[in-house]
């Protein structure tokens, strides 16, 4: 997950995306979900999220629902989807070296 | 590779930066074509300002025109107007009478209605049946999703569940588009796509509704646009000196 705001702390960032899934789907859809924040990455302004994989979609739909991060407007994007977190971050790897390459190649 | 579609950015027109941002954004999120909606009264100078911004982010824009008509014969007179004008005719449906038309007519491309008055979205089997029969696609704008909470969430997506069964009843093409004023509400495609499990689209049809259905629309709209384009499958194929020698090759076999 890609967050548009500066200054989002991990706590922030986990309530934001709680408060989303909450409005959406309520508090029994919510506990559906097996929500974890199993990393922040504050310089990338990068989450890794676990959930349960039968309430995926509800995660999904709900992520770009989120339009303020600690009261400051922000946009969180879905960047990857995978069923393990070693195959997700080994993708996360490639897709930064692909970044890093077709900068390198405009300059 | 899937080329997707943004066909409604709708920043203000006055508002030059906003506009140039919006467009850099959707390159940014992986948009290749977006269509900015434009105001009537500065058509020609908009179209081309914005045809030059999006040139230098690569991408591809196509001109829509969103039209309020009051009465039928408003509609009527703005269609004959700009048809040939703009690429893609959208029409905000506020009246019974209007929607009706609209679902009718072969001018226009889009329907769309409004997202904060339910008892404005005519969108029934009786509109269905007109708007599969005319090839008119049924709109849907995301930003008012991400942008409203509560009650009005909640009436708009029931609504559209309701549409939704209704045009896949039909035949009736959808369209998902952003429908963004601002940059803030605009996501990337594959976020889009995920959306349309609220109103019971599965991934797979919300993928085609940001993708396929609104690609094949401007292509067949380019087609028709084009100066070889005479009438329903007649075009011209050769002009001038090509078009006798042709017809020398033609009458020697």
């Amino acid at each position: 997950m890609n967050i548009n705001n500066n200054q989002a702390s991990k706590k922030d960032v986990f309530n934001a995306i709680w408060d989303s899934i909450l409005r959406l789907f309520g508090e029994y859809g919510a506990s559906k979900t097996d929500l974890r924040l199993i990393d922040y990455d504050l310089e990338n302004k990068r989450a890794i999220l676990r959930c349960s994989h039968e309430a995926l979609p509800l995660v999904k739909a709900s992520i770009p629902c989120i339009t303020r991060i600690g009261g400051r407007p922000a946009a969180a994007h879905i960047e990857l989807v995978s069923g393990t977190l070693k195959s997700l971050r080994k993708k996360l790897l490639y897709m930064q070296k692909d970044q890093k390459n077709a900068l390198k190649r405009e300059d | 590779m899937k080329v997707f579609v943004d066909l409604h950015l709708c920043p203000n027109p006055q508002d030059l930066d906003m506009t140039r941002q919006m467009i850099e954004k959707s390159a940014e999120l992986g948009y290749k074509i977006v269509g900015v909606s434009l105001s009537p009264k500065y058509l020609q100078s908009e179209i081309e300002r914005i045809r030059k911004i999006c040139s230098e982010v690569d991408l591809d824009f196509v001109s829509r025109i969103d039209l309020e008509p009051l009465n039928t014969m408003d509609l009527l007179k703005s269609l004959s107007l700009f048809r040939r004008k703009v690429e893609i005719i959208s029409v905000k449906c506020n009246s019974k009478s209007v929607a009706r038309q609209a679902a009718k007519d072969r001018r226009v491309d889009i329907l769309s209605f409004s997202h904060l008055d339910m008892r404005k979205r005519f969108f029934d089997s009786a509109e269905a049946e007109l708007a599969a029969s005319a090839s008119a696609s049924l709109e849907f704008d995301l930003a008012p999703l991400i942008s409203l909470y509560g009650f009005q969430r909640i009436r708009l997506l029931s609504k559209m569940r309701i549409e939704v069964l209704t045009a896949k009843k039909y035949g009736v093409p959808i369209i998902l588009s952003s429908g963004a004023d601002d940059v803030r509400f605009l996501r990337k495609p594959g976020d889009y796509a995920s959306l349309g499990y609220l109103f019971g689209l599965d991934i797979g049809d919300a993928k085609k509704a940001l993708s396929e259905i609104p690609k094949e629309m401007i292509e067949r709209n380019r087609r028709k646009l084009s100066l070889n384009y005479v009438a329903p499958g007649i075009y011209i194929v050769r002009r001038g000196k090509d078009c006798i020698e042709g017809l020398d090759d033609a009458t020697s076999q």
